[in-house]
């Protein structure tokens, strides 16, 4: 490795980088505006300038590789004059508006204007306007303050892969834009915002509402998906103002998704529950916690002693902190049910006795991108887990391929190798060719196996799947929400377990939520305590069982289970039949008023500590940044409480530290037997009739209640499509003509608008879920009758 | 709208795509950009950017780019006749300032402007290396180099609609 010098001082370098990483390294500054580590190196600003020995001008220090014996100087006269000059420049056309600009106390410009600007310009001529683009509702751009470091076109091409900003014109008119006047669409394009070095790209939700210094910043763990994204919370005077990223190059990098940066919005929507609330004949009435918990008490003993524990129900939220999970099933299991559930949007529950100690990716979240080969089985990825795609991307980019078995052709921002899209949701099918294939290819026979796909025919895709997956080294079957919430999931688990077997794929699955991992390690399952102990006796009932029976009473912690779980119209149904719904939510539903009987005020993760599991195994913690809004309370405070005053035995935690301790030392050395998902069943999902059988993704900003409540993103697309979507092909075999068509589930029928979208398959729809319009209409997989109006 | 490309726009960027490794579609950007604005009367639609960005599988925004930073494509209607004249540094210093004062007047347009009559457009542009005949000016294809007040005159009857030159 070269030894260079920086300002006299020795440095050993790593061979090939540049001068700036040197520097960065070994905490020598250097100005700059285009250079940024993640991105690739445009040297186009020259604010980086510096002196090295023996060139004759100025180099710049992002574009300039060390050599043995390098002697550089950043703060020479020679360097200083040159990174002066290129300051100036930069200022001619700036508007140096700081005190009207939202990044002011925040920007690299003003900052950097600072230590290498004049204090008075020598500029008198005009300078140049360029007008603001509208480019949706999460950015805000001020393009007359851009000085074309070109970071957000870069981080476009490069990271999200998507190319929507571009530098158009050239020279003095070169401007920032989108091609025609559009939203950008990306699922990470707020980590623009933080790129901007001016104040060209803000946060339009935050901007004006606070200057940087007043803000506190508190280290946090992101609660919506299952990667557990490092955060951090912006806070004044007690009150959330804005989240960032908060860099771990293991898990998110210097990145944050949209959501995780603009849920927050929702923290005081006016919906927030304030205080206990209980529904008394017909009439609702705040009350203190005090009384709202012996209510509960009382009804709940009540319940249990007429009808016996098993009558009541808990369904939690998985993006439910491990704390909350812990103390709920304790609770719970201390009334004596068993009936405690977190697996909102799964509906087979098959084979969940051999399951491992939780569901995860199985690798630490940063070996993805050195696979060789992912296949991802019903999967949008970037609409489910934008960090995890963001992974995958990298992977692909670095040569490794990605294969796709999926029941909608939805575009990814990566190359993909080989996609098989299946008809009807049949992904079933589309795996059971893939095994059969790799079984044809085997030296040993199966017979067991071979008799079981017997009936199966591969195509040629799954034969070309199949070498692959038999070529390559590293490799993995990722499952993704579509998989884990099809009707057949457990034989999709077990034909992805024989695909792994026949090539030595590992797989691995993304969850919902943010702890989901958690919920398992905690016990939120019916058949399991914490650490994957089994139920002695009789195991509670899964969420399906608790609506199919129509249980007397129900607690939620942190669901609305007509949006959350996957049969919305069944889960409303059931509990508005129920005596009694205790709901200890973050939001007041206006949808559930019926249903619920009593509303406890939730602390979201904002305002509590706890801790959540992310995929790859990691238990994150987190403290509150904020005290709890009005009367609201953090949940394993409520739910110890409520495990007093219902008499449970131990529980008497004084912190939320104590719980987790607790919890870790029921969890203890896990010894658990995985039995391998392998179906004796039949195959199902074989028919290919001409049923219309409805696909039903959750919007990437429709997946939890906060996310619901946010305002910019719900005026982004990926809200959701609030209407049906199908190919021409379905279009034209039905004759529909319309804008609109009839879409018939059942006995529930409803208007919605047409989409014709080649994305889909034939005989497939695709409508929604998690959204309130489309409720009633049932769930995924159903059957659809569809007529023109 | 996108555009669909005719026939001869299609054979003429395959020809051109022939000449280019076939992962380097984008490389030929400028001259899919080209036959779709002589194909359109000198001006390309939006239509056409998507067109083009669609057939060499490039971002739109990437084909807006190009269709943007170079003063040969158009992105509004223009008149018949495009005159590029350069106002770079050879030509000024020999009297280039003139020959664009006699232009503006005599068409009575100013930059970027179209007479009425939908004959004539006239364009500031860079450098159009072609120093050594400075001034100099380039209409359609062809550049007019060492220009006169008079020399323009002359150029510009031989180009004007018959009727303004019998004086009608
Ligand atoms: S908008 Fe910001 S990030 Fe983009 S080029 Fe301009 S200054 Fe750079
Ligand atoms: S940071 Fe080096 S040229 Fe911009
Ligand atoms: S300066 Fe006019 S042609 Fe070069």
């Amino acid at each position: 490795m070269p030894f260079i010098e920086i300002n006299g001082k020795k440095i050993e370098a790593e061979a090939g980088s540049m001068i700036i990483e040197v520097a960065d390294c070994s905490n020598i500054q250097i100005p700059r505006f285009c250079y940024h580590k993640k991105l690739s190196i445009a040297a186009s600003c020259r604010m980086c300038l510096v002196e090295v020995e023996r060139a004759p001008k100025p180099l710049p220090a992002c574009a300039t590789p060390v050599t043995e014996g390098m002697k550089v100087w950043t703060r020479s006269p020679k360097a200083l004059l040159a990174q002066k000059a290129v300051m100036e420049f930069l200022l001619i056309n700036h508007p140096l508006d700081c005190p009207i600009c939202d990044q002011g106390g925040e920007c690299e410009l003003q900052d950097l204007s600072m230590g290498y600007g004049q204090d008075a310009s020598r500029y008198t001529e005009g300078k140049r306007v360029v007008k603001d683009k509208n480019i949706g509702s999460l950015i805000a751009t001020d393009l007359t303050r851009c000085i074309q470091c070109t970071r957000c076109v870069r981080f476009g091409t490069e990271v999200a892969g998507i190319r929507e900003l571009g530098a158009t014109g050239r020279g003095e008119c070169l401007e920032i834009g989108t091609f025609i006047e559009q939203s950008v669409s990306s699922e990470l394009s707020g980590n623009m915002i933080d790129l901007c070095p001016v104040g060209a790209l803000t946060s339009k939700p935050y901007r004006f509402t606070a200057r940087g210094w007043e803000l506190k910043q508190t280290p946090s763990i992101a609660p919506h998906d299952c990667v557990g994204s490092h955060i951090y919370v912006h806070t004044r005077r007690n009150q959330v103002m804005r989240v960032v990223p908060r860099e771990n190059e293991s898990i998110n990098e210097a990145w944050v998704s949209d959501r995780d940066r603009f849920s927050y919005e929702a923290l005081y929507h006016s919906d927030r529950l304030t205080q206990p609330k209980i529904k008394l004949k017909g009439e609702w009435q705040t009350v203190s916690w005090q009384i709202a918990l012996e209510y509960i008490a009382n009804r709940l003993s009540q319940i249990g002693s007429q009808h016996g524990a098993n009558a009541i129900g808990a369904l939690l939220s998985p993006n439910a902190t491990l704390e909350e999970g812990y103390l709920l099933q304790k609770w719970m299991r201390g009334l004596g049910s068993h009936s405690i559930d977190h697996r909102l949007r799964q509906s087979d529950f098959r084979h969940q006795e051999g399951a491992p100690l939780f569901p995860g990716l199985g690798l630490p979240i940063n070996e993805l991108e050195q696979q060789s080969l992912v296949l991802l089985v019903g999967s949008d990825i970037r609409k489910e887990q934008p960090i995890i795609g963001l992974k995958l991307r990298k992977m692909a980019l670095a040569g490794g391929k990605a294969l796709v078995v999926n029941p909608v052709d939805v575009p990814f921002n990566f190359d993909i190798a080989l996609k098989s899209i299946v008809c009807q949701g049949n992904l079933v099918l589309g795996l059971a060719k893939i095994a059969k294939a790799l079984l044809n290819q085997s030296e040993i026979h199966f017979a067991k196996e071979a008799a079981w796909l017997a009936s199966i025919e591969p195509e040629a895709v799954d034969i070309q799947m199949a070498n692959l997956l038999r070529a390559s080294g590293k490799k993995m079957i990722v499952m993704g929400a579509l998989a884990a919430s099809h009707p057949a999931f457990s034989q999709i688990k077990a034909l992805t377990q024989l695909i792994s077997e026949l090539s030595g794929a590992k797989v691995g699955i993304l969850t919902d939520g943010s702890n989901s991992a958690g919920a398992w390690l905690s016990g939120c399952i019916p058949h399991r305590l914490p650490g994957g102990k089994s139920v002695q006796g009789e195991a509670g009932f899964t969420i399906a069982e608790m609506f199919e029976k129509a249980l007397k009473a129900y607690v939620l912690v942190n669901v609305e289970p007509h949006l959350d779980c996957i049969e919305g119209a069944k889960a409303r149904r059931a509990l508005e039949q129920a005596e009694f719904v205790v709901a200890i939510n973050t939001f007041e539903s206006p949808s559930l008023q019926k249903a619920v009987d009593v509303w406890l005020p939730l602390a979201p993760f904002s305002e509590t500590s706890g801790t959540l599991v992310n995929t790859e195994g990691q238990w994150q913690s987190f403290v509150a940044v904020a005290n709890p809004f009005e009367e609201s309370r953090p949940g394993w405070k409520i739910l110890r409480v409520l495990g007093n005053v219902c008499d449970i035995p131990d529980f008497d935690y004084e912190t939320c530290e104590d719980v987790l301790a607790a919890l870790r030392l029921e969890i203890g050395t896990p010894e658990l037997t995985v039995i391998k998902p392998f179906c004796v069943d039949p195959i199902e999902y074989l028919a290919n009739t001409d049923e219309i059988i409805r696909i039903a993704p959750i919007p990437l900003y429709a997946s939890d209640g906060l996310v619901r409540r946010a305002p910019a993103l719900q005026q982004t697309k990926d809200a959701g499509f609030r209407g049906l979507q199908i190919n021409r092909t379905l279009a034209t075999r039905l004759n529909l003509v319309g804008e609109a068509v009839r879409v018939q589930c059942e006995d529930c029928v409803m208007q919605l608008p047409l989409l014709i979208d080649e994305q889909m398959p034939d005989n497939t729809a695709m409508i929604f879920s998690g959204l309130e319009d489309t409720v009633s209409l049932g769930g995924p997989y159903s059957v659809l009758k569809l007529e023109n109006i | 709208m996108t555009v669909i490309l005719s026939l001869k726009a299609k054979q003429s960027i395959d020809a051109w795509l022939l000449k280019y490794p076939i992962d380097q579609k984008q490389s030929c950007v400028i001259h899919a950009l080209k036959v779709l604005q002589d194909e359109n009367g000198g001006w390309l639609t939006e239509g056409a950017i998507e067109a083009v960005a669609a057939y060499l599988a490039m971002p739109k925004i990437a084909v807006y780019e190009v269709a943007t930073f170079y003063s040969m494509f158009e992105l509004q209607p223009i008149g018949k006749h495009k005159i590029s004249v350069c106002t770079n540094i050879a030509c000024l210093l020999n009297n280039g300032d003139k020959i664009v004062q006699h232009l503006k007047k005599r068409l009575n347009i100013e930059w970027g402007e179209t007479t009425q009559d939908g004959c004539f457009t006239l364009k500031e542009v860079e450098c159009l290396a072609a120093c050594d005949g400075a001034p100099a000016m380039q209409i359609g294809q062809i550049y007019y180099e060492n220009l006169t007040p008079e020399r323009i005159d002359d150029i510009l009857a031989t180009l004007e609609p018959k009727e303004i030159k019998d004086g009608k």
